[in-house]
């Protein structure tokens, strides 16, 4: 279970997703984000669809990883797409119990459900394609503007680097101690609420004491690494945009102007 | 003046309070540029308490330490020191801040403030050095705990740093793991001309050194080459210490009345004794 | 009465991009009264393999029996069969969480669903094997403990589930030479006096001639050698195979042997070694 989760996880690789500068990238998915919901016709979504898996592709991720990103959101969709198809009034295609299910219901349940897989698979594929240094890099520089305004760019960018290399460490460590606990006898798959709840005590204790420990640690390992804020830090890796970025950027133009031209002609 | 000077170095924890602990308590060292350096000790005997102080990690409560004519309470030095001096802990988890292998690398000379051409040049350097130019866009947590430590040693290097100092760098590895780390620490030391103190539980490394420090108690007890050290083998078990098996064999057959010189350390002096 | 393995095969996240077969094609008996030491380097299978020993790994194909009973599924004969096998992981001090000792201890036997004076009996017979006074520690906090007694409080834990079958995955690690002799005394008296089988995973082989009467190689998920230690300790390439030493007593002796001295070279304690060498040095001279 523990195992299924994708999100930060980086592909390495050297298609054009992976070479552009991760600012535009963060742009650009923020556009494709904002497209989604402006852009609901079904020549729009057709569109959207062919883009994000041309997209796939060309970066080189398995496919299957990238579907798998979906996996742990599968049941907000199913209940999301259920929601719709009971509530949306229309034409009645089929009865159960009090419920009534609507020929709308279920286009437009289908509809809300592939904006968000479509929103998801961007949003791994940025992830996906992107080291989580260049990504936070990115976030900093683009929260830079806002540290005026007292916003710690720095920090929770370099926050973030910590948070995502530390991940898959600390899921490691659960799963440990989880293990170690049930030869203890803890049972976690049976007993009420209340008996599963305490059962998370013997995890969760462990798991924050090491969590502090290595926290504790981490400091000082950086500290030995002359860190000292970001004051004076430079990047080994500048981000730059370079020719990709900008046809990237144009063809993101070119192709949220189809997206009008079919909007317009309702298509 | 050597490259490390340690005079009179105490360090109080929790001073004042219940807990109070006198972790290390007047201890004196000379440490030359160029030296290998094994320091040995039972569990809470200071060692890492002292390593701590030679990059400013922690502060003396009790006499000084001088980094290259650096005092570590002079913070104007702080980050001077910190660059000569590197260090590699035990848990090879819990060094790694970034999660790409150069990146990692990066780390040091980034908020050294160092150009970016010249990180990458270090970084590439620094890699090649401890043998992992091929894991540079690895992710850590998929590489070895051997391989881990050796990114952290390039950590450490690409600061240009002039001294290591490792504090049981090998304690959570397995034997090739083991040999991997202290294989990269040699070359450095004799290529690099890189100074190493390496605390360690491990005889075969600490036979690796020029010279042994053994603490007990917060105090430095004995100072002198391997071949002063090992052979007091009942001195060492005392503190709770392992000695070469050469050593404690050899020892053992004099106390049967094999004659046998009392300076043997390794399988091969053993050998030799033996066979003559 | 034994621990079996048959034809054992385990596969991380199949089905994905990062899958990977642990375990192939195993199969291996684990007899009761034995001290078995599964030896190979980081990454060889051998800690997946002993997590199928007491059920927090099931096999993706094969068997695992425990005195005769398939310990998959949920019938009470399963869970009963798992619960004769005690896990000691690695760093256990790391999973300690009570308030003080006694309680950390009485955690897995209360689990068990023994009664109050049971579980107090268990407590003191735990912590007495792992030379913890009772009386004195019983209050205290573990995490006020130093780093060997923490990890002695960990396995008495374990014990106090009065295991059938014990598993000790690198009891040692990050112990200083005292706290590692200490440990392994411990283990060895345990094992003599209560006739407990042990399971020992381990990479030091220094650790292993101490301790072992059986010894397995593992790499690469398989097993690449299942002998006793006069046969594994002189299996050069299988323990150059496995990522290993061979033990520093065997080494030294086999040294002495190929310059001419003529010395049995099969010791691995080094009161024996020293012995052998005493002998070989007198017959020499006699001759």
């Amino acid at each position: 279970m523990l195992t299924d989760i994708t999100i930060g996880q980086f592909f390495p690789g050297g298609s054009f997703l992976h070479r552009m500068d991760a600012r535009v990238k963060v742009i650009l998915l923020f556009l494709f984000i904002v497209a989604i919901f402006i852009f609901d016709t079904p020549g729009g979504y057709a569109a959207m669809c062919a883009m994000t898996l041309g997209l796939g592709i060309a970066s080189g991720v398995p496919l299957g990883m990238l579907a798998r990103s979906i996996k742990p959101l599968w049941w907000i969709l199913a209940f999301t797409f259920l929601i719709h198809l009971c509530s949306v009034p229309g034409e009645v295609i089929a009865r159960a119990w009090i419920f009534e299910m609507t020929r709308e219901g279920m286009v437009r349940g289908f509809f809300l459900c592939l904006r968000l897989v479509l929103l998801i698979l961007l949003s791994s594929l940025l992830t996906f394609t992107t080291s989580p240094l260049a990504l936070t890099d990115a976030i900093e520089a683009l929260l830079r503007p806002l540290r005026s305004v007292g916003v710690p760019a720095h920090e929770l960018a370099m926050m973030m680097t910590i948070a995502l290399r530390f991940v898959p460490t600390l899921i490691e460590e659960t799963d440990k101690i989880m293990k170690a606990q049930q030869s203890r006898g803890v049972d976690f798959e049976s007993g009420n609420f209340i008996k599963r709840v305490m059962g998370m005590v013997p995890i969760l204790v462990p798991l924050f004491i090491s969590a502090f420990r290595r926290a504790d640690e981490l400091a000082m390992a950086m500290e030995a690494r002359c860190y000292r804020g970001g004051e004076g830090r430079t990047q080994m890796k500048v981000l730059r945009v370079t020719h990709i970025d900008y046809t990237a950027i144009a063809a993101t133009v070119i192709f949220f102007v189809v997206l009008t031209v079919l909007k317009v002609m309702g298509i | 003046m050597s490259f490390i000077e340690i005079n009179d170095l105490s360090h109080v924890y929790h001073r004042g309070q219940a807990d109070e602990i006198a972790a290390l308590s007047h201890v004196s060292l000379k440490i030359d540029d160029g030296e290998f350096v094994a320091v040995l000790g039972a569990n809470g005997s200071g060692k890492s308490t002292l390593a701590k102080h030679l990059n400013a990690i922690l502060l003396p409560t009790g006499g000084s330490v001088v980094v290259d004519g650096m005092d570590t309470r002079d913070m104007a030095h702080l980050w001077d020191i910190r660059q000569e001096v590197g260090m590699v802990f035990q848990n090879p988890d819990n060094q790694i801040i970034a999660a790409v292998v150069e990146d990692d690398v990066a780390f040091g000379p980034e908020n050294l403030g160092v150009p970016s051409d010249e990180i990458r040049k270090r970084v590439d350097d620094s890699l090649a050095l401890v043998g992992m130019s091929d894991f540079a866009r690895f992710a850590p947590h998929l590489l070895s705990g051997g391989q881990k430590q050796r990114i952290a040693i390039a950590g450490a290097l690409a600061m240009h740093t002039r001294c290591l100092v490792l504090d049981e760098p090998t304690a959570m590895l397995d034997p090739v793991g083991r040999a991997e780390v202290l294989n990269a620490v040699r070359e450095l030391h004799e290529n690099e001309k890189i100074t190493v103190i390496y605390i360690t539980h491990f005889m075969e490394e600490a036979a690796a050194a020029s010279r042994v420090v053994v603490m007990e108690r917060g105090e430095v007890v004995v100072d002198d080459e391997p071949h002063g050290v090992f052979p007091c083998v009942e001195e060492m078990k005392k503190r709770g210490l392992d000695v070469p098996l050469a050593s404690e064999v050899a020892w053992r057959l004099r106390k049967q009345g094999v004659k046998l010189p009392d300076n043997i350390i390794s399988d091969d002096e053993l050998v030799a004794a033996i066979c003559r | 009465m034994s621990i079996e393995l048959k034809n054992v095969t385990y596969t991380y996240m199949r089905g994905t991009a990062f899958e990977r077969t642990a375990l192939k094609d195993i199969t291996l008996t684990l007899k009761e009264n034995s001290l078995t030491a599964i030896a190979g380097h980081t990454g060889s299978g051998k800690s997946t393999l002993v997590q199928h020993l007491n059920g927090l790994l099931h096999p993706t194909s094969g068997v695992v029996t425990v005195d005769g009973t398939d310990i998959a599924g949920k019938s009470k004969e399963a869970v009963d069969a798992r619960r004769k096998v005690g896990m000691v992981f690695q760093y256990p001090e790391h999973q300690l969480f009570e308030e003080t000792v006694e309680k950390d201890v009485a955690f897995g036997p209360k689990n068990m669903g023994l009664s109050s004076d049971e579980v107090t009996r268990r407590v003191k017979n735990a912590l007495g094997f792992v030379n913890i006074d009772y009386d004195n520690y019983k209050d205290r906090s573990p995490f006020q403990m130093s780093g060997g007694q923490m990890r002695r409080v960990a396995i008495a834990g374990v014990l106090a589930m009065e295991p059938k079958y014990l598993v000790l995955d690198e009891p040692t690690a990050g112990l200083d030479p005292r706290g590692r002799d200490e440990l392994i005394a411990g283990i060895m008296r345990f094992h003599r006096e209560h006739n407990m089988t042990i399971i020992l995973v381990s990479h030091s082989m220094d650790d292993i001639a101490l301790m072992a009467d059986r010894v397995v190689f593992m790499h690469d998920g398989r097993v690449l050698l299942d002998a006793p230690p006069t046969e594994a300790f002189f299996a050069k390439d299988a323990i150059k195979e496995a990522g290993l030493n061979q033990p520093r007593t065997v080494t030294l002796l086999n040294k002495l042997k190929e310059h001419g001295l003529d010395v049995d070279v099969a010791s691995f304690k080094v009161d024996d070694t020293v012995k052998r060498i005493m002998s070989a040095i007198k017959r020499r001279k006699s001759c």
